[in-house]
């Protein structure tokens, strides 16, 4: 009798429950502000970049901090924002979607939550250390980080080691929940394709994080016990260090959009009051394209001088990438077709994300053709491309799951009105931002510059306009959210009238604790 | 928190009315077609993958817009139920496949060209440094003078810090621009002495990083005579947006009278610098000298930015004994940013700024070095 009531206890009181919670909720709750602070600071310098770039000249910033402030953004947007949201969305959708009481780990769970804050502290606080930051670039090439790096480059090594182990955690509970914890009734074939994605982008993590870890470990010997890995005047070689980076670079790219790509699956179908087409291909492309992750890293690399065997390669390999993620548009769109659709905020992200992620991908079949990226590569047309990806793509992703599942995690409507005027600005800002940046790029605007010629101007200044005023707008959402916590209509547990799914089936908001027995399978309906 | 984005907005769009006002007004929007044969197979690529792309976009967002329009609730749109059809997926599968092949053809064509770098008629060899680079032009025969330069931006300080107007072409002016002859096939070997760069010029299509270490080859033949601008497109420390690249090609008559011409200084250079130099003279060409390759991590204020740049002013190293001066800037401070000047100034220069840092930022060590004793030094030390 005891024992039974225990199971139906709440949260606990105060800082210690957060700090020592194992709830998938909590800690997915934890994940997702922690990823927005880090937004917001990661927006910051960015806005100072761009603040920089308003005009030519140098008005604000040293070269040397505004280096800093690249290498930075990029840092804190990859590690910091995008990656934790992503896992921050999996710990409280994924044993709510499959049926699972929690994660399967859960005390590990809370630890590789709790090293994140420490990690960013340490990155960030090389700011403030004799000689600045890293000012090398969020892809930190080497010798320009080895032996040509600021000293502060050890504790940077340290925060990444961290935030590796962070990830690889994370990523060993998802399988572990995914693969043991199902509901009876639901097959592989039957879990929401946010599992799928979610699935898959775990394994990419589990390879490609220890080779991250192997590398900043190689520069963390050349820099301090007298290897030379990287350093061509003790024999080693400084393209070794960009194949093992990008061989890490370009899943982890995946890793940022593939459960992307899972969100604007179950948003879609929701609010089209259909069925999603082509589920079995959805699965199967998602697998294509983190296979082929694994074997297209050197085309971040075609000006190095490979020889013409590998850049054909990587050339041909890189191409292929468009097939299963055509398929994937194709898919999203015949789902809209002949639907019954409404156009509520998650909506408008996930709608925004089909056109303007595949403006992304567009470029990205563009900077395949090798001879053709000679001229993209590094400059703001690659700037352009990915970010096309990942703020219209992966952050939109974000923000639209967030409206989509908020009513589920506080119980509460959000403020419609103000979401859809977040969405506009957002959109309209994004686009002023990035657009123009493509025509900076293909004029020649090398990028991680501090200053430019005259000629690029003009395009630079409304680059900037819109920065602000996407930066800016992203207030908005901290509003909406704090709104949507404090109150507001009563959310029912269906919420939307399209959704599907056992996350559904649970009162709104989700109890402390759900699925403690497992869901009745006739729930269980294929997607 | 509306009305405080709305400000921000509303002085940054007031405000920048008035200040692009007096800028060149450049909307450029896509790449060059360039000057090589290379350049426009390039340009061609850019716009078949283009046009592909942009037929594909018309296609799809063509028929979400369809749907988006027609297909809503509002409309009393009633939902299909169709969810699955293979033969759907192996069409749009195969289209875009297909679409790929087309462009992979001409694409491993062009690439395939690129990196053929035989038959060669001129070899130069472009090395990068922070943040400059030096071309060499390879000889035939060991006992012609060797042509060997660097080339340095020359945009002022005081246009980059706003402190003057901006001239016509603000950070893509050099000292000394790279001369190549038209209508001839100028093979280039790169490499780099620090860390890795990227000799990049838009016109010819030619992007190849430098990599020290390494030695990457390309080929040129410019057909149409003039000036051609690039920049470094590798981040390589802070004064990367600083390194542009300036190309002179011109008839080659006219490029033999100019490699005649090099030829004669670099053996006039050489006799000068057997000559003595007052003081006036090597502090002048000293300022200028330090004002070009110290100023970035020095600054012009000779403090450095410690603990990285350490200062000039007081050092040891430029009050203490000259040899060790002179060992600093010959040799530059292996495993720092300090690169070896030896290669990159001549004697003339080097017993300039040498003789300007021992006396400039309050150092007095009244000390003035000759180009014979440096010339001497580095001889010594080969």
């Amino acid at each position: 009798m005891s024992a039974a009531h225990d199971h139906h206890h709440g949260p606990a009181k105060g800082i210690s429950r957060w700090l020592f919670t194992t709830n998938h909720k909590d800690i997915g709750s934890m994940y997702l502000w922690f990823s927005f602070a880090m937004f917001l600071l990661g927006g910051t310098f960015a806005l100072v970049i761009r603040a920089e770039l308003f005009q030519p000249g140098l008005q604000f910033v040293e070269p040397n901090f505004f280096n800093q402030m690249t290498t930075m953004h990029g840092l804190i947007m990859v590690f910091g924002a995008v990656m934790p949201a992503f896992v921050g969305l999996a710990n409280w959708m994924i044993p709510l979607m499959i049926g699972a009481p929690d994660m399967a780990l859960p005390r590990m769970n809370n630890w590789s939550f709790w090293i994140l804050p420490f990690a960013f502290a340490m990155m960030v606080s090389t700011l403030f250390m004799e000689g600045g930051g890293p000012n090398f670039g969020w892809t930190f090439y080497a010798p320009l980080s080895t032996t040509y790096g600021p000293p502060s480059t050890t504790f940077f090594i340290f925060a990444v080691h961290i935030l590796g182990a962070s990830s690889i955690m994370g990523a060993i509970n998802v399988i572990a929940t995914i693969l043991n914890m199902r509901a009876p009734g639901m097959t592989l074939m039957k879990m929401p394709l946010f599992v799928w994605t979610w699935l898959i982008t775990a394994y990419l993590l589990i390879a490609v994080m220890p080779v991250l870890a192997g590398v900043v470990t190689m520069m963390l010997f050349d820099i301090h016990f007298g290897t030379a890995f990287f350093d061509a005047a003790g024999g080693g070689d400084p393209v070794l260090f960009q194949h093992l980076f990008w061989f890490f670079g370009h899943p982890e790219v995946y890793i940022m959009i593939l459960p992307a790509f899972g969100i604007i699956s179950a948003i879609i179908p929701t609010f089209a009051r259909k069925r999603l087409f082509g589920y079995d291909s959805m699965v199967y492309a998602t697998a294509s394209i983190a296979f082929l992750s694994f074997i297209v890293w050197a085309h971040h690399m075609f000006t190095v001088g490979m020889p013409l065997a590998g850049q054909l390669f990587f050339m041909y390999a890189t191409m292929l990438i468009a097939v299963p993620t055509g398929v994937k548009v194709f898919n999203w769109v015949a789902t809209m077709f002949r639907g019954s659709m409404t156009f509520e905020t998650p909506m408008l992200f996930a709608i925004a994300f089909v056109v303007l992620f595949t403006i992304g991908g567009f470029t990205g079949v563009m900077l395949a053709i090798t001879p053709v990226d000679f001229q993209y590569h590094d400059t703001y047309f690659v700037v352009a491309h990915f970010h096309y990806v990942l703020v219209p793509g992966a952050v939109f992703s974000i923000m639209a799951a967030t409206y989509y599942w908020l009513p589920k995690w506080t119980g509460y409507m959000y403020d419609e009105t103000l979401g859809k005027l977040h969405f506009w600005l957002s959109f309209i800002g994004v686009n002023i931002l990035f657009f123009p940046q493509h025509f900076l790029g293909l004029a020649g605007m090398p990028r991680r510059i501090p200053d430019y010629a005259l000629q690029f101007a003009d395009f630079n200044w409304i680059s900037s306009v819109g920065g602000f005023l996407f930066g800016f707008s992203q207030l908005i959402l901290l509003f909406v959210i704090i709104k949507c916590v404090r109150g507001g209509k009563k959310a029912t547990a269906q919420v939307w009238e399209g959704a599907q799914g056992l996350e559904w089936t649970v009162p709104s908001p989700a109890p402390y604790h759900t699925f403690e027995t497992p869901p009745d399978p006739t729930l269980i309906k294929a997607q | 928190m509306l009305s405080k984005a709305k400000l921000w907005l509303g002085l940054a769009l007031s405000t920048l009315m008035f200040w692009s006002a007096g800028l060149h007004a450049a909307w450029e929007l896509n790449m060059p077609r360039g000057v090589t044969q290379m350049s426009r197979d390039t340009y061609g690529l850019h716009m078949t993958i283009f046009w592909w792309v942009v037929a594909i976009g018309i296609v799809v967002f063509g028929a979400m817009l369809w749907s988006i329009i027609h297909h809503r609730k509002s409309k009393g749109a009633k939902p299909a139920t169709f969810h699955e059809s293979t033969k759907v997926e192996i069409v749009w599968t195969l289209i875009p496949f297909a679409i790929l092949i087309m462009m992979a053809i001409p694409a491993t064509r062009v690439l395939t060209d690129a990196y053929d770098t035989t038959g060669s008629e001129l070899d130069i060899q472009i090395t990068g440094y922070q943040w400059r680079w030096e071309y060499t032009y390879l000889r035939e025969n060991m006992d012609e003078e060797e042509v060997s330069f660097f080339s340095i931006l020359s945009t002022s300080r005081e246009e980059i810090s706003n402190a003057i107007e901006k001239s016509e072409n603000y950070l893509l002016d050099v000292d000394k621009p790279l001369v190549i002859p038209t209508d001839t096939r100028v093979r280039f070997l790169m490499t780099s002495a620090d860390v890795i760069h990227a000799w990049w010029v838009p016109d010819f299509a030619i992007k190849k990083d430098t990599i020290p270490g390494f030695i990457n080859e390309t080929w040129v033949v410019v057909e149409e005579p003039g000036i051609y601008r690039g920049q470094c497109a590798e981040l390589c420390g802070i004064e990367h947006g600083f390194m542009p690249i300036v190309v002179h090609a011109l008839p080659p008559e006219e490029y033999q009278a100019w490699y005649a011409e090099q030829q004669q200084a670099a053996a006039e250079i050489r006799e000068l610098a057997s000559a003595e130099m007052s003081m006036e003279d090597a502090m002048a060409q000293g300022e200028q000298i330090y004002n070009q390759n110290c100023v970035a991590c020095h600054q012009a204020n000779g403090q450095g930015m410690p603990p990285v740049f350490p200062a000039v002013a007081g050092s040891d190293k430029a009050t203490g004994d000259r040899l060790i001066t002179m060992d600093t800037l010959v040799n530059g401070v292996p495993g720092t940013a300090m690169a070896a000047y030896g290669r990159q100034l001549n004697p003339i220069q080097l017993a300039a700024v040498i003789t300007y840092v021992r006396n400039a930022f309050g150092n007095d060590t009244g000390d003035l070095v000759q180009p014979t004793e440096v010339n001497a030094y580095i001889q010594e030390g080969q």
